[in-house]
């Protein structure tokens, strides 16, 4: 509870400025100062953590104000029995956006970037055309407001600062937590985010409502606070472009930088409003964020922006291996069909693993075998047939929950998550697969993995410092880690030399040991040979032979698949 | 601060479109709805059709677009009032801001701003411009005076204006010319290539570079050609660009990105639907007709974006 203590402290600190009789100038300026603090950390969980850019969040600071508006103004309510309905109708805004815009495939953010765009626009013409405001505006200036302090600019002082706190500390236990490392794992790659079981959809509903609940907080507030509100101060386009400059200079990738990033550019633009060049300094606003992106895109607090990995633990001892009856079946493949555009990727394919074995999947390229995998980890839906996994039907579930049941994959070519540490990268199979550990736990089983692959050395790097070699073994720490029942490898070895091979499969034994059960997809027959107990052998979207590998080799179907009929 | 956003789009005065909310509105009335419908609609095509290429083939999402057509509005309307004809106009802003958008590209291009943060440079642009013509041109409105603007003809019971009908042929015009070069000249189809894949289109000797160069400068001078035909028929006002941006990308993304005959097509629907909301309910609410129809086609086939 150390940072809990420390926000306690610097809040208690704080606290006591509206009782040294400041003028009520200095309390106005800081509660502006933490009020964008507010709306900077909110916006950043979301856009920064997971890189989901919003130009909206005035529309939810916006709904916050009306929210407080209507309550306060019609019905009398006082300010803080009006907050939780200023919390909760942006967040109910934001989960409905969300909940369209999250389910799209290509483009996503980009097109979540647009469509928050014109929220603003949206949510201010309905403000606008209906009894919520219908045009003159709301005076606020009779709800009751809790005298907390001895005038109401130091009551005003007080609220902010309790919620910028709040908001900053909820963005640290974020950053630091196992929704935290799911969000970072969005931002840099979704799709093997979910693929190693982060329910990505889930998490980027909760960060938007989160997000726009805090922003929507600091607009109950603020509506108070100017004590008559209209549409267009309310949903002016600036405050978007103001919370996402605050948030890039201070840095969107360290909980902290927002929160700086607010407090360098309020005072910035007190200097320009206060003077008589306003027009000015907008342009310089537009400026700044041109050079930041460019020069520092990283923000004030990049350099710190790396979550320390957490002090090492001895290991605790390795949970048992998997017992299970060897032979029966673990995966079961049924006439699985799909197609792309037109391309028959797979047409119908019948496949069983058995538990306990190493099963080679072979064939040209363009066989289908990476269909396949996709297919089975969930990431493609299946045009037809039935995939059945300990006795289970899985076909159809979303690939985190396939994750969570036991299912790992790795990537043919790498795809490690580039800002995490390769610890980091690590850790977070076991915090969202089959067992789910806390952040602590997850990374003392990742010690456990980069030790077994050789990786110790390098934990704290980043995947871009390591060579291709490094990057299959990271691949392959991260699959393990997750301790998966069914392990598919993809063309592991390719681009290995013979010595870094030899190693490969040696690890590939070790793993089987731990009671996973694999299937090797791979193009070097010298490994396939060694290293599996049945092949089959795919072409064409359809397994055409399976057995032991030395009969399967010999097959004259299989000759010609590979060399095209040559022999003929 | 930004009281424009709420009003809407300026819509041109217009004596017979002004539509307020009647029982049953004339067929007179309902006719010169879909008429001002489809010149807006023509308007956001010309708008769409430099963001679609720009995003769609260069993969970049320049909101700079829409500040380059009010500059290239303003420019009209204060060379016009020194007695130059908008068409004159654009035959000199049009290299011109090909020029900058050249300088864009090789500005992003320099620095290898991913796709997102164009987004953010190019809203870093958007407010500098903004604030360039509310500096020089302040932030009232203002409206260009053209010889040719009364220019009106009947038809029937309902009225077309020349400013309106160029507007529509140049949209189409410029359209089909952008989807006949993608479609059929080699120059076209290096482009295709590139947006698809650009290694592999390097390695068949296309010059991304300069291609990307070159078509970042034609978009630009489409926003100029939008921006001519902007002071033609609508009300200038610096801050009123945001109010183009949601229906613009809707738009764009109906349309189907890097589609030049995508928003052209989009735009017309979307203008006709706009109209006829504002014909049957009040004008106020024609805003909000872009971004339902947005989330419509999010929901009904969130594969096709």
């Amino acid at each position: 509870m150390k940072p809990l203590a420390a926000f306690l402290l610097v809040g208690a600190v704080l606290a006591l400025a509206p009782f040294l009789g400041l003028p009520a100038f200095y309390e106005s300026f800081l509660y502006l100062v933490f009020s964008w603090i507010v709306l900077a950390t909110s916006w950043n969980i979301l856009s920064g953590y997971a890189g989901y850019f919003s130009f909206g969040h005035a529309a939810f600071f916006g709904a916050g104000v009306y929210a407080t508006a209507v309550l306060g103004s019609k019905l009398g309510w006082s300010l803080l029995a009006t907050l939780p309905f200023a919390a909760g109708v942006p967040a109910l805004l934001g989960v409905a956006l969300g909940a369209v815009i999250f389910r799209v495939r290509a483009l996503r953010g980009e097109l979540f970037a647009v469509l928050t765009l014109a929220v603003t626009f949206v949510v201010s013409t309905i403000v606008l055309n209906t009894p919520i405001d219908g045009g003159p505006g709301v005076m606020l200036s009779a709800v009751p407001i809790p005298q907390l302090a001895p005038s109401p600019s130091g009551s005003f002082y007080l609220m902010a600062l309790a919620l910028a706190l709040c908001t900053v500390f909820i963005s640290y236990t974020v950053y630091h937590s196992r929704f935290g490392t799911g969000l970072f794992a969005i931002h840099d790659d979704e799709e093997v985010a979910e693929v190693m079981g982060v329910p990505t959809y889930r998490f980027k509903l909760a960060a938007f409502a989160l997000s726009c609940a805090l922003a929507g907080l600091a607009g109950g507030i603020h509506g108070v606070f100017v004590s008559y509100v209209t549409v267009s101060e309310t949903f002016g386009h600036w405050l978007a472009l103001y919370v996402i400059l605050m948030a890039a200079i201070g840095g969107t990738r360290h909980w902290l930088g927002p929160a700086l990033g607010a407090a360098v550019v309020t005072a910035l633009l007190y200097a320009f409003t206060a003077s008589d060049f306003a027009v000015a300094g907008r342009a310089l606003v537009g400026l700044v964020l041109i050079l930041v992106i460019l020069f520092m895109p990283q923000g004030l607090l990049g350099r710190f922006s790396r979550r320390k990995a957490l002090p090492r633990k001895a290991l605790t001892p390795p949970d048992a291996p998997i017992v299970a009856v060897r032979g029966e079946a673990l995966l079961v493949v049924r006439g699985a069909s799909k197609a792309f555009k037109g391309v028959q990727a797979l047409a119908g394919v019948d496949l069983e693993v058995r538990r306990g074995e190493i099963l080679g999947l072979v064939g040209p390229n363009g066989s289908g075998k990476s269909t396949l995998i996709n297919v089975v980890s969930g990431h493609y839906p299946i045009d037809s047939g039935s995939v059945v996994f300990e006795g289970r039907e899985i076909a159809g579930e979303a690939p985190h929950r396939i994750a969570a049941d036991g299912i790992a994959r790795t990537y043919q070519i790498p795809r490690p998550f580039a800002h995490l540490s390769v610890l980091e990268n690590v850790a977070l199979p076991p915090m969202f697969g089959r067992v789910a550990m806390d952040r602590a736990r997850a990374e003392g089983e990742a010690w456990r993995w980069l030790e077994f692959t050789n990786l110790s050395a390098k934990a704290n790097r980043l995947p871009g410092d390591l060579n291709l070699h490094e990057r299959k073994f990271l691949e392959l720490a991260r699959a393990l880690a997750s301790r998966p029942k069914l392990l598919f490898l993809d063309e592991v070895l390719s681009g290995l030399t013979a010595s870094e091979m030899d190693g490969a499969i040696r690890l590939v034994r070790a793993i089987r040991e731990q009671g996973t059960t694999i299937v090797f997809v791979e193009h070097v027959m010298r490994a396939v040979m060694e290293l599996t107990d049945r092949v089959v052998v795919l072409t064409s979207g359809r397994s055409i032979a399976q057995g032991v590998p030395r009969d399967v080799m010999r097959d004259p179907l299989v000759i010609d698949a590979y060399l095209g009929g040559a022999h003929a | 601060m930004g009281g424009d956003l709420a009003q809407g789009i300026r819509r041109p005065w217009r004596p017979g479109a002004v539509a307020k909310p009647p029982p049953l509105p004339s067929a007179a009335l309902l006719g010169q709805s879909l008429l001002a419908g489809i010149f807006a609609g023509a308007l956001y095509g010309l708008l769409g059709l430099g963001l679609t290429l720009s995003w769609g083939l260069l993969r970049q999402i320049n909101l700079a677009h829409f500040a380059l057509v009010f500059l290239g509005g303003y420019l009209t309307y204060q060379l016009s009032t020194a007695g130059f004809d908008p068409l004159l106009t654009l035959a000199l802003i049009a290299p011109a801001f090909f020029v900058l958008g050249v300088a864009l590209h090789a500005l992003l291009a320099r620095f290898k701003v991913s796709p997102l943060n164009t987004l953010l440079v190019t809203y870093g642009f958007t407010v500098m411009i903004e604030s360039l013509l509310q500096w020089i041109w302040s932030a009232d409105y203002r409206r260009m005076d053209w010889h040719h603007g009364g220019v009106k003809w009947k038809l029937g019971e309902l009225f077309v204006s020349l400013p309106e009908l160029l507007t529509l042929a140049v949209a189409c015009a410029t359209a089909l010319a952008m989807w006949a070069v993608l479609r059929y000249t080699d120059l076209g189809k290096a482009m295709r290539a590139t947006a698809e894949d650009a290694p592999m289109a390097a390695a068949f000797g296309v010059n991304h570079q300069l291609l990307s160069l070159l078509l970042s400068g034609l978009c630009a001078a489409l926003a100029a050609l939008a921006g001519t035909c902007l002071a033609l028929s609508y009300t200038l006002a610096p801050s009123q660009m945001y109010a183009w941006i949601g229906v613009v990308f809707a738009v764009v993304m109906i349309g189907g990105l890097g589609n030049p005959l995508g928003p052209l097509v989009a735009g017309l629907a979307i203008g006709v639907s706009e109209a006829l909301t504002m014909a049957l309910t009040a004008p106020a609410w024609a805003p909000l007709v872009s971004f339902s129809l947005l989330i419509g086609a999010l929901l009904l086939r969130p594969h096709r974006f």
